[in-house]
């Protein structure tokens, strides 16, 4: 039981590691740009503002959830 | 960081850390966390309405990450959480119009902090004593369990939840997934009034209506935390779109907020695999008593958090 909590520790850290810098990277690269077009739909097109930040927001939890799990899956199966 | 939407400079490292922070108390308890993430954006000169609007936001993004996991374990009753949602959003009308009303009568501050304070420590001190006396009464394992023997969910208030479930009044709805049989008006009633709470005194109000779930309609504890998600994700996405359209969401702290709720979210979910019901309503009771903290720091010190 203690060499399996510890390896999921270790899988765990390692993703971590993975995820920030993949997020670091997700900053600049998409967030960066998103803000200037975000910003004029936001004061120009209200309600196509409010869809797509709902769009967006569910967008990115579906896709963080299946690189997290993918992450964890290549950590674990690499172990 | 420079968010163009909002005007603020935020470090990002700061959003993510209150990201993941929020999304383990929001996986492991069912609840959004506002009573964190409101006076937390505040904190970094963020104005009311954007921390009001673009934390409901964030929400939205936590909750769906946090019901994928939950289901996967089983612990998600879509029928439930769809019924309630209609409630929850009728609450949540109906709470805000009582907030306008206030207003204008010109003491919606000290209301709503009195109010909040006083059902803050009623749940908090209910949930203490039932839970420890669940806990002394079943004599459950001391420390983590796992798979199945943490969903054994045995409670002191069982024989009042099976009073309200006898309650014959028509349409009465089965939940096969919850293993409940109960009138539909007591569902609307539950999500209704943790709306009305919602609207009222901000936030998703998850810290009443997880509670009522297990206590009112009988759910199991692990479900009523899945469920709640699920039912989170829908009045949460109401509530940042009607912000939305008010200008009140700043959707680039949302998303860099969720970059540490996403991986919160997952170890909270995860972790309620190794916790019995009684276990994790015990643990529970911090919550509520933080956010009535909160509120009577405000009220001592006229500094808003």
């Amino acid at each position: 039981m203690k060499k399996e909590t510890a390896n999921t520790l270790r899988a765990f850290l390692i993703e971590l590691v993975i995820y920030a810098v993949l997020i670091v990277g997700y900053f600049f690269l998409v967030l960066h740009f998103l803000g200037e077009g975000l910003q004029r739909i936001a004061q120009n097109h209200r309600y196509t503002y409010a869809g797509l930040a709902i769009l967006l927001m569910i967008g990115q939890a579906v896709l963080l959830q299946n690189v997290t799990t993918f992450l964890l899956r290549l950590i674990r199966r690499t172990q | 960081m420079f968010f163009p939407i909002s005007g603020a400079h935020i470090s990002p490292t700061y959003l993510v850390i209150i990201g993941f922070i929020i999304g383990i108390l929001g996986g492991f308890f069912g609840v959004g966390g506002s009573f964190i993430a409101g006076p937390a954006l505040r904190a970094v000169g963020l104005d009311w309405n954007f921390a009001i609007g673009t934390d409901l936001a964030h929400i939205v993004g936590k909750s769906v990450v946090a019901v994928r996991q939950h289901r996967a374990f089983g612990n998600v009753d879509l029928k439930l959480g769809l019924i309630m949602a209609i409630g929850t959003i009728a609450g949540a009308e109906v709470g805000a119009q009582l907030i306008q009303m206030l207003k204008r009568a010109g003491n919606v501050n000290l209301v709503v902090s009195i109010v909040s304070i006083v059902v803050y420590l009623s749940i908090s001190s209910f949930m203490i004593w039932e839970s420890r006396k669940t806990l002394a009464q079943a004599q459950l394992p001391g420390g983590t369990v796992k798979g199945e023997k943490a969903k054994h969910d045995p409670s002191a208030f069982k024989h009042v939840t099976s009073g309200i479930q006898r309650l014959k009044i028509p349409p009465m709805i089965t939940l096969p997934v919850s293993g409940v049989t109960i009138s539909l008006w007591i569902i609307l009633l539950v999500a209704f009034i943790g709306g009305l709470f919602g609207g009222f005194l901000g936030g998703g109000a998850g810290y009443i209506r997880m509670p009522s779930m297990v206590y009112v309609l009988g759910i199991p504890t692990h479900l009523a935390v899945g469920t709640d998600l699920f039912e989170i994700i829908i009045s949460a996405s109401y509530g940042t779109f009607t912000h939305a359209i008010k200008g009140n969401v700043d959707i680039l702290i949302a998303l860099v907020m969720h970059t540490g709720a996403a991986i919160g979210a997952q170890i909270g979910a995860i972790s309620t695999q190794y916790f019995t019901g009684p276990k994790i309503r015990l643990a529970f009771v911090p919550l509520p008593l933080i956010g009535a903290a909160i509120i009577i720091y405000t009220l001592v010190t006229g500094h808003k958090l």
